[in-house]
């Protein structure tokens, strides 16, 4: 799969879900699994850091 | 067998730890998306799949607390409660309760608009640390050493102008080594500690880089988080201690999504397990 963002090609491990975040090695851009079927992966732009993150 | 549910809305290590013991203990587990879930007024228990009790997990911290609000109405068990959610995530009532109950924390002033915090600075002196009342991983915490440096503080505030910057949360610097203590209790039991040894400058934040390193818990630590966590309404908790060089251990902030990834790597308890057990121990109550 290639970044929606720069199209460098995305490394998804095979058991990686929905709700994580991967990473494009080439231009920074995160994305989060939105849906995976099987090898199907579909990915939505990741939210970004917010004032109320963390513990 | 049980069945936990475990809310999200960024899937880290941490939330999949859970769901690995969770099921490595002989349980269902359900994995919940905070985003793409919705409720309303008539929702009841029976429209969702939530499990026997729900651990909340949200990095987002008001998307947590408003989701807890909807599963407590819906009669679904929660860790940690609302209230417990709502005490540790406003430093300024964390504060307070820690007080009140007679846990030790650092001298805290608060005041209500940059004049009054100027002239409460004026009073008490240099420095006091300004933090945001909401907020982690040290994002907007600063050492006010300074009339320049709080001047400067206090107009960016006024220019940001968000509804939590009109409260000013300023807190004295405690003398201590350069590393703080994070325990991560369960049900009032600290469970494992870490140092968190700043990484040169001020904060000791993990999130910032800290080198953690193993913490034997003392009976001293013991005591001090069992009644953090007591004054904040109990749970799954991270406490973080700060080593006064005056008066000995003292709680600084009482966290309530325990982030527990690197602690884990390197304690010798599994903490994944003691939170799902608890947890599920809780709900059978």
């Amino acid at each position: 799969m290639n970044c929606p963002e720069c199209d460098a090609s995305l490394n998804i491990p095979d058991d990686a879900s929905v709700g994580e975040i991967v990473s494009c090695p080439d231009c920074g851009a995160d994305f989060e699994i939105s849906k995976k079927d099987g090898t199907k992966v579909e990915l939505k732009q990741a939210e970004t850091v917010g004032e109320d993150w963390g513990e | 067998m049980s069945k936990i549910g475990i809310v999200f809305d960024r899937l880290r290590l941490e939330e999949k730890m859970l769901e690995k013991q969770a099921m490595e203990l002989g349980h269902d587990t359900t994995m919940i998306d905070a985003k793409i879930t919705y409720f309303n007024t008539d929702s009841q228990k029976n429209d969702f799949d939530f499990g026997d009790v729900v651990l909340e997990r949200c990095i987002s911290y008001f998307r947590g607390l408003h989701f807890t609000a909807c599963l407590e109405f819906l009669g679904v068990p929660v860790i940690n409660k609302f209230d417990v959610a709502n005490n540790c995530g406003d430093k300024l009532i964390m504060s307070l309760l820690l007080k009140k109950n007679n846990v030790p924390t650092p001298k805290t002033y608060f005041s209500f608009s940059a004049d009054a915090a100027k002239e409460n600075l004026e009073k008490v002196g240099y420095p006091l640390v300004l933090k945001p009342i909401i907020g982690s991983w040290g994002r907007g915490v600063m050492p006010l050493k300074d009339k320049d440096t709080a001047e400067a503080m206090f107009e960016l505030r006024e220019l940001s102008d968000g509804p939590h910057d009109r409260i000013f949360y300023l807190q004295e610097l405690v003398k201590r080594p350069p590393r703080d203590i994070r325990v991560i209790t369960v049900g009032d039991r600290a469970i494992s500690a870490m140092y968190r040894k700043s990484s040169g400058g001020f904060k000791t934040n993990i999130a910032l880089g800290a080198e953690p390193e193993l913490c034997e818990i003392t009976k001293d630590i013991e005591d001090v988080c069992a009644k953090a966590s007591q004054a904040v309404g109990g749970g799954i908790l991270g406490v973080d201690l700060m080593e006064d060089e005056k008066n000995g251990l003292v709680v600084h902030e009482v966290n309530n999504t325990v982030e527990f990834k690197g602690l884990a790597k390197v304690s010798k308890r599994n903490i994944p397990k003691e939170m799902v057990e608890y947890a599920l121990n809780s709900a059978r109550k």
